[in-house]
């Protein structure tokens, strides 16, 4: 008794000191222990809420673990069938040219299925962001290759390791799309620590003001874990995450305003 | 002007917010139009040229769900690439409009006319338990006028129409009567995602429900409003029935071609009489079947290897024989050889 008496006087609300972003629903989340998803969500809404874009926001979900994300964020949003959020972004931006339109998509969703739809939203420069959460695998179908696993990583349809003589190559999707000229602003983050989670709400809150001044595609990579799919304890994943997917997709800034040809 | 730019600038004077569309011939004009009159100047309607018809679809996913009048077009092959994007706009119960100038197929097929794609427009084309509202021009005249309408009926009942045409009227050229330009609606439909504000709950537009007993109650929702479109929406046109011993029943190309084939008929002393459906879904069942009553026969004709068939067997449940005349291909069968095949299959004369 006396343990929970003492559980319940820390969790007083005036003895919280970081609090639930107005944005995110009092709702448990689907995401497995330790997944990058919530934290990503969580600074997104935290974006939102600060600038005051809760009646300006219309979000597209994905196919994915993230597909139910409209259940988490209280704004405006659509579910894309998958692959295609960037095309029904497109649209959404030019009838509603002054809401703030986001994507949030998977590596399988971004930079499989739906690889011309995302480069070529980019290469007309529509002014959205594209978040793209990197985990190297497909999460929601258990644990499939993506078009992201790094070589020789194990998956459920990599069994033996990733070889990319049979399987071909991973795909760098963020350094493809700031090669194009519709894209302003180009980076990769993580938020697996927390200087990293500042790092990463910085971008997101760069790419709204961008947004705000219509310069084009902002798109922001989250190299994230998979703890379920990659079969590993959560700190685990974000050891095996620094050790080996960070070498292979390096976070920093790809593009930013003032170098526009790369 | 031609059946595919009465689409175009009826589109612009229906007051339309954005065209989304992909190239393919037969229906290239449609896009070709809407760039070259730079409505986005005048009306502020959006046209975008899309890097597939899948993209094309979902952008009028994205412009539907925020209760924008929106529409793409694009010929069978491109339609079907749609199919998916299709689906999800009838689950998420989106109003839209997509035209299918139809080609002859299947694969690649030719560029030719044909009716080939009834099954799919009709009976879903697309997976999942929905139906589209699908309405079957017969001139230039119609494909100008279906534009509005399937506006209308696409809000009234929140579901995607579909103006299933084919080559033959969108290449076709006939005078036309254009409606005057119609503002664009500044309403907000309550179910649209167009940010939220404080005074509602958020809106969230989806075709998903994991739970088996919430997507079941979703699907008879959706049979509830599929029964009233059947109840209140029927469209259809007769020709010389009244005293018909015969009943051509065809509709777009093939009912132009058949009305000449009753006259050549009733010529050759053979009392026949057309039925044209202008909506395929829903099907005028019930005024075919009290046809049946009094005919002997009926022809089912259609550029295809027999599909509407099986709705008008559908319709006269047993009553009267029926069979199918048509050709393939891209040929557009002759008013003669309906006759022929009226006679060869069906009168015995």
């Amino acid at each position: 008794m006396d343990e929970i008496n003492v559980l319940q006087d820390i969790n007083r609300p005036e003895n919280l000191v970081y609090k639930r972003t107005k944005l995110m629903i009092d709702t448990p989340l689907s995401y497995c222990p330790g997944c990058g998803h919530g934290t990503a969500h969580r600074i997104l809404a935290e974006v939102i809420e600060e600038e005051g874009l809760q009646p300006e926001t219309i979000g597209i979900c994905p196919v994915g673990c993230s597909v139910l994300m409209y259940n988490y964020l209280d704004v405006d949003m659509q579910e894309a069938a998958h692959g295609r959020a960037p095309a029904v972004a497109t649209a959404i931006k030019r009838l509603l040219p002054d809401k703030f339109v986001f994507t949030y998509q998977g590596d399988g969703d971004l930079a499989a299925i739906g690889t011309a739809e995302t480069i070529h939203a980019c290469n007309r420069g529509e002014n959205i962001l594209i978040l793209f959460i990197n985990n190297g695998i497909y999460g929601m179908t258990g644990g499939q290759m993506a078009p992201t696993t790094i070589p020789g990583m194990k998956s459920s349809t990599s069994p033996y390791g990733r070889d990319v003589r049979i399987m071909g190559n991973p795909l760098k999707m963020t350094d493809i799309v700031a090669t194009l000229p519709g894209t302003y602003y180009v980076t990769r983050q993580s938020v697996h620590k927390p200087a990293n989670v500042r790092k990463t709400k910085r971008a997101i809150r760069k790419a709204v003001q961008y947004q705000k001044l219509n310069k084009g595609t902002c798109f922001i990579e989250i190299v994230s874990n998979c703890p379920s799919g990659w079969k590993m304890t959560p700190v685990q994943s974000n050891k095996w995450m620094e050790e080996n997917m960070f070498p292979f997709y390096p976070l920093g800034d790809f593009k930013t305003p003032g170098e526009q040809s790369v | 002007m031609k059946g595919n730019e009465a689409i175009a600038e009826a589109a612009i004077r229906a007051g339309a917010d954005g065209y989304f569309g992909y190239p393919i011939t037969p229906q290239s004009e449609i896009l070709e139009y809407l760039m070259e009159s730079k409505p986005y100047e005048t009306t502020g309607m959006v046209v975008l040229q899309a890097e597939s018809e899948i993209a094309a679809i979902n952008m009028v996913y994205g412009g539907a769900a925020c209760g924008k009048k929106v529409m793409t077009s694009s010929s069978s092959p491109g339609i079907s690439l749609k199919q998916e994007g299709i689906s999800y706009i009838a689950g998420a119960e989106l109003p839209c409009l997509v035209v299918n100038v139809v080609r002859g197929g299947p694969g690649l097929g030719t560029i030719q006319p044909a009716q080939s794609d009834y099954f799919q427009a009709v009976k879903g084309g697309g997976h999942g338990d929905y139906h589209l509202i699908v309405l079957a021009p017969a001139s230039v005249q119609e494909m100008a006028d279906f534009v509005g309408l399937s506006f209308d009926l696409a809000f009234k009942y929140r579901n995607p129409v579909m103006i299933l045409s084919d080559g033959a009227i969108g290449q076709m050229m006939e005078k036309v009567y254009l409606s005057p330009q119609k503002e664009r609606s500044k309403t907000v439909p309550e179910w649209a995602t167009t940010g939220k504000p404080s005074t509602r709950e958020r809106n969230i537009i989806t075709s998903l429900d994991l739970d088996p007993y919430g997507q079941e109650l979703f699907n008879k929702k959706l049979i509830a409003k599929y029964n009233e479109i059947k109840e209140k929406e029927v469209r259809y046109e007769e020709f010389q029935t009244k005293d018909a011993e015969y009943l051509l029943v065809a509709y777009g190309t093939s009912a132009r071609v058949c009305q000449k084939s009753v006259q050549l008929g009733r010529e050759q002393g053979i009392k026949v009489g057309l039925l044209r459906p202008i909506t395929l879904f829903p099907f005028p069942y019930e005024r075919i079947y009290e046809l049946s009553g009094q005919l002997k026969g009926i022809l089912s004709v259609e550029m295809s290897t027999g599909q509407m068939i099986e709705d008008v067997m559908l319709a006269v449940k047993g009553r009267v024989t029926v069979r199918h005349c048509g050709r393939m291909g891209g040929i557009i069968t002759a008013p003669d050889e309906v006759i022929d095949s009226l006679k060869s299959q069906i009168t015995g004369g």
